[in-house]
């Protein structure tokens, strides 16, 4: 990592801790969603960006997640943090590592279409049967705490947990990808044969990499219900899985920043056309905006929001763009 | 089960299977030749049912038409669309990344919905069938079947009947087939590969949209119903084999029989069934039934 991406990290994360000092009450909200986003979206950047494996059902392990959270709560006292994040990210990854056994036999466009089918059936599960609230969703009646002084159903303290959470994935993310793990990764994106015949078996590589992402959506999924104290069957649908996706696409593929962008570009585009003081009338069509951005952005943005500098450098010194080192 | 519940059934698993095969060939199509995943397929049948539904009035008032006269419409304005759609966006997405095409095509389908919202709003709306097939035959001593089901399988056979035509007998079909082999050779024989990317997307598009427009009488129109379908005519491609059209037959009639018996018989799980299928084959034959070339 050089010296500006670090910069970078450092001062937004440094960005983030200050806000809720400056920022009301829609404000801290606002973020602490985009957060949680942040942390679904580099779960996804692990598989895609990172291992050049494209998963379209990402949200039923961020489903499966939330709705652990939400079923594995006492009735009426808040449960302990202690046990029940542990839970929830080992059941969203239990059935990652189910998926991933049987979807990583296929390959490309398949290996999209099966995982896909895996996060439709658990979106069916919840929605067609009454195991889990069906249709309507259920409510979290008390928010977890782990002794007094983290109360997750106080704004700030979950600000400040979802804060910690998001650079304890990012960092996690970080090392992992520097480390030999990583790197057999990266080799699997660039080329999977080569890796193979290098003497690497690939599958035990991949499906740890899956089971890994799937677990860290969990998180963001225990996060969100949290957040919400509500979960219901839009969790798991694959509108999810297709936003999220679009989040690291837009942010840029192969670089962590980029999904950390990725999602707070996403979220504030979305609240910027759903803004009746921006668009008036026209607010109740936000999604138009957003669509005509998304198109607006693969046409200009190749290489996402993370390749704009370059792309202006190469513009503004006439230089051909350099390709940048696709993975760091 | 009553032999003709047995029967109505198997019609209308028919009538389905064949219906989700009018849109699936045109995505299997355009990604087995053009190499472009199109989310926004859905969007096509979408906009046919919408138009079956908004033109109807229109065409009755001006040219004093009736559904036939908008159907070919409608037909007409779908090829112009899908036309200008591949030359204004679609062109530009042959050489770039899967990721980039799944992402501009999840953009147009943000659009059309929006559009659609705000055009014809968000209420769900009938369409009457023909007077002429709206009646019904009867089928054992109580049961009838509606006519207008079985024009509907009619429709789409004579489709896939003539897509097969035009694939196996015609020059055009050849170069079709020949352009998904091989693109670079097909060109440099002399054939203008771009013209016939137009050619096969607008095809593409128009009969998506023939298949909405027919459909809406028996469906009715409503919002999302494009992404509905989308998603099952993807679970019907992967099974069937990118890009080969008779596998998307087979896979279209299979996920039929499968949808409408298991809401019969397993109305819990009728929702998983056809990704438990999908799944499944796909475990056993990880390319699809049938893989194109």
């Amino acid at each position: 990592m050089d010296k500006g991406k670090l910069l970078f990290v450092i001062v937004a994360f440094a960005a983030l801790a200050a806000y809720p000092f400056v920022a009301g009450k829609f404000g801290v909200d606002l973020v602490t969603k985009i957060m949680i986003l942040a942390v679904f979206a580099l779960s996804l950047e692990l598989l895609v960006g990172t291992t050049g494996l494209i998963c379209f059902g990402q949200a039923a392990f961020f489903g499966i997640g939330a709705y652990a959270t939400v079923l594995l709560s006492p009735e009426s006292e808040p449960a302990s943090v202690a046990w029940l994040l542990p839970a929830c990210v080992l059941l969203a990854a239990l059935y990652a590592l189910a998926v991933g056994a049987l979807s990583l036999r296929t390959k490309g466009v398949y290996f999209i279409m099966v995982t896909l089918a895996f996060a439709q059936m658990a979106y069916y599960v919840v929605h067609d049967t009454t195991l889990a609230g069906g249709t309507d969703g259920i409510y979290l009646n008390a928010k977890p705490a782990l002794g007094a002084w983290l109360d997750l159903s106080k704004p700030l303290v979950l600000y400040a947990f979802c804060l910690v959470s998001l650079m304890a994935v990012f960092g996690f993310l970080a090392v992992l990808l520097r480390s030999r793990f990583g790197h057999a990764l990266a080799g699997i994106k660039a080329n999977e044969q080569r890796m193979r015949a290098a003497g690497f078996s690939t599958y035990p590589y991949k499906l740890a990499a899956f089971t890994i992402s799937g677990a860290l959506a969990g998180l963001a999924g225990f996060l969100f219900a949290v957040k919400d104290g509500y979960v219901n069957p839009e969790l798991l649908s694959w509108h999810q899985s297709g936003a999220v996706l679009i989040m690291i696409i837009l942010g840029g593929l192969g670089h962590l920043r980029g999904a950390l962008i990725g999602a707070f570009a996403f979220a504030l585009l979305q609240e910027l056309f759903k803004s009746e003081a921006v668009f008036g009338e026209f607010a109740r069509h936000w999604l138009l905006g957003m669509g005509l951005t998304i198109i607006v952005s693969v046409a200009l943005l190749p290489r996402g929001l993370v390749g704009v500098p370059g792309q202006l450098r190469a513009r503004l010194l006439g230089a051909r763009p350099q390709r940048e080192a696709s993975d760091d | 089960m009553t032999l003709a519940i047995f029967l109505i059934q198997c019609l209308n698993a028919l009538q389905y299977g064949l219906l989700l095969f009018l849109v699936a060939s045109g995505l299997t199509l355009i990604f087995g030749i053009m190499g472009v995943i199109n989310l926004a397929h859905g969007s096509f049948y979408m906009i046919g049912a919408y138009m079956a539904y908004a033109l109807a009035p229109w065409v009755a008032a001006s040219l004093g038409g009736g559904f036939f006269t908008t159907l070919g419409i409608g037909l007409v304005l779908a090829v112009l669309f899908g036309y200008v759609l591949e030359w204004a966006f679609f062109s530009f997405l042959y050489e770039r990344e899967h990721l980039q095409q799944v992402l501009m095509t999840y953009g147009l389908i943000l659009v059309f919905e929006e559009l659609r919202s705000m055009l014809v709003g968000d209420d769900v709306h009938g369409v009457a069938p023909p007077p002429l097939l709206a009646g019904t035959l009867p089928l054992g001593e109580l049961m009838t079947y509606p006519v207008y089901r079985l024009f509907i399988s009619g429709v789409c056979l004579a489709l896939a009947l003539g897509m097969y035509f035009v694939f196996t007998r015609t020059r055009l079909g050849m170069m079709i087939r020949a352009g998904s082999t091989n693109r670079e050779m097909v060109q440099s024989l002399g054939v203008d590969i771009k013209f016939l990317y137009r050619v096969v997307f607008a095809a593409g598009v128009a009969i998506a949209v023939l298949a909405g427009m027919v459909a809406a009488p028996v469906s009715s129109v409503y919002p999302g119903m494009g992404s509905t379908v989308l998603i099952i005519c993807f679970v019907v491609v992967v099974i069937g084999g990118i890009g080969s059209i008779r596998g998307a037959l087979v896979a279209s009639l299979l996920i039929g029989v499968v949808d409408t018996f298991g809401k019969v018989l397993l109305p819990e799980a009728a929702g998983v069934l056809v990704y438990v299928l999908m799944a499944g084959i796909l475990l056993w034959r990880p390319d699809g039934l049938f893989r194109a070339g």
